[in-house]
């Protein structure tokens, strides 16, 4: 992995943070231009093996986004994620990689500011290692 | 089914030291079921070291491969196929039986177990697997309502239940597990075969199976 790089891969939700991204650009809003964002039907369909190609393939860091609690549009999708995201980070602290290097939000269709705020704070956490 | 749980990262790296290409070959059968050693496992533990060693700023070849069963020859070398040519390690995530007959087919290569064979068992429910069966080679199941106190009994009682028996049912020797015997005394009850409970059994043999254990079906 490049230790100097800064991508960010974010898994976002079709049903949540892919509609707040794109409200974000509709809103005309900036967000840095590292961010590399992958649409999935679900955030129960992110696998702990995407979170590791991901790191694999460069990234410095990966946002796993889904609906808010409770709103999962298949009920369990992002329950599921946030404890697939544990075990991503404890795997990923095995090889010398920060575990906050992961982390799953929590989103509704039309939080574009809290997608960037998000994007934003973990720019921030990878800047400061 | 055999059940095994991936070793710890650590040793798995100290294992392969000193080796650049390595092979990752996971199992399609019982240590898929037990999520520790198939397709997806083997990915894991290939991106955990190739993560690794971009990191320390090794050149580590990972490849990666799954077969059906492990433990079956003819089903390795189909499915390895010439894979295994320029490689310097192989890395195994089957039981012990799948990393032995890796080892026999490939002699000249170096053979490492991924996982720790554990026990044979089933699944509980989704994420948990118990030791049912203890392999003994003198089967006490018709006697017992299907539950074995060999392996389930804490120790490994044929005459049960003992006096460490606690309420609702559990064990002295872990309170979050349940007593065999009490297990055995409810299925027979229900079996309407309680008379069983007062039947005295000898001691097992043990030895009827000797070690290493071998099973010829067909006389030459």
């Amino acid at each position: 992995m490049n230790v100097d790089n800064n991508k960010i891969v974010a898994f976002c939700c079709a049903n949540s943070a892919y509609q707040a991204a794109d409200k974000a650009g509709k809103m005309r809003l900036c967000y840095p231009d590292n961010v590399r964002i992958i649409r999935v039907p679900c955030a129960g369909r992110v696998d702990v093996v995407h979170i590791l190609k991901a790191f694999e393939k460069g990234a410095a860091g990966v946002l796993v986004m889904g609906c808010q609690e409770g709103a999962c549009q298949h009920l369990t999708g992002n329950t599921r994620a946030k404890e697939r995201l544990k075990y991503a980070g404890d795997l990923l602290k095995e090889v010398g990689i920060d575990r906050e290097r992961v982390k799953m939000v929590n989103l509704a269709p039309d939080m574009a500011q809290k997608f960037i705020c998000e994007i934003e704070v973990m720019m921030e956490k990878i800047k400061e290692a | 089914m055999i059940i095994a749980e991936r070793k710890p990262f650590e040793e798995i790296k100290n294992m392969i030291v000193g080796y650049k290409r390595i092979l990752v070959v996971g199992c399609r059968t019982c240590v898929t079921i037990c999520w520790a050693g198939g397709e997806k496992e083997v990915g894991i533990l290939s991106s955990q070291l190739r993560l690794q060693s971009s990191r320390n700023g090794d050149e580590l070849s990972i490849l990666e491969a799954t077969v059906e069963r492990q433990c079956e020859k003819e089903m390795v070398t189909q499915e390895l196929g010439d894979k295994v040519q320029d490689i310097e390690a192989i890395l195994s995530m089957g039981c012990g039986v799948g990393v032995q007959t890796i080892a026999e087919i490939y002699e000249e290569k170096p053979v490492f177990p991924a996982l720790n064979t554990t026990f044979v068992g089933m699944p509980e429910k989704e994420g948990l697997w118990i030791e049912t069966c203890g392999a003994c080679g003198d089967c006490f199941l018709d006697r017992t309502g299907g539950i074995c106190p060999v392996v389930r009994c804490a120790k490994g009682l044929l005459n049960g239940p003992c006096g460490g028996t606690r309420r609702g049912g559990k064990c002295e020797i872990d309170p979050e597990k349940d007593c065999a015997w009490v297990l055995i005394y409810r299925r027979l009850e229900k079996q309407g075969r309680l008379d069983l409970m007062r039947k005295y059994y000898e001691a097992k043999n043990y030895r009827k199976v000797k070690r290493p254990g071998k099973i010829e079906a067909l006389e030459a």
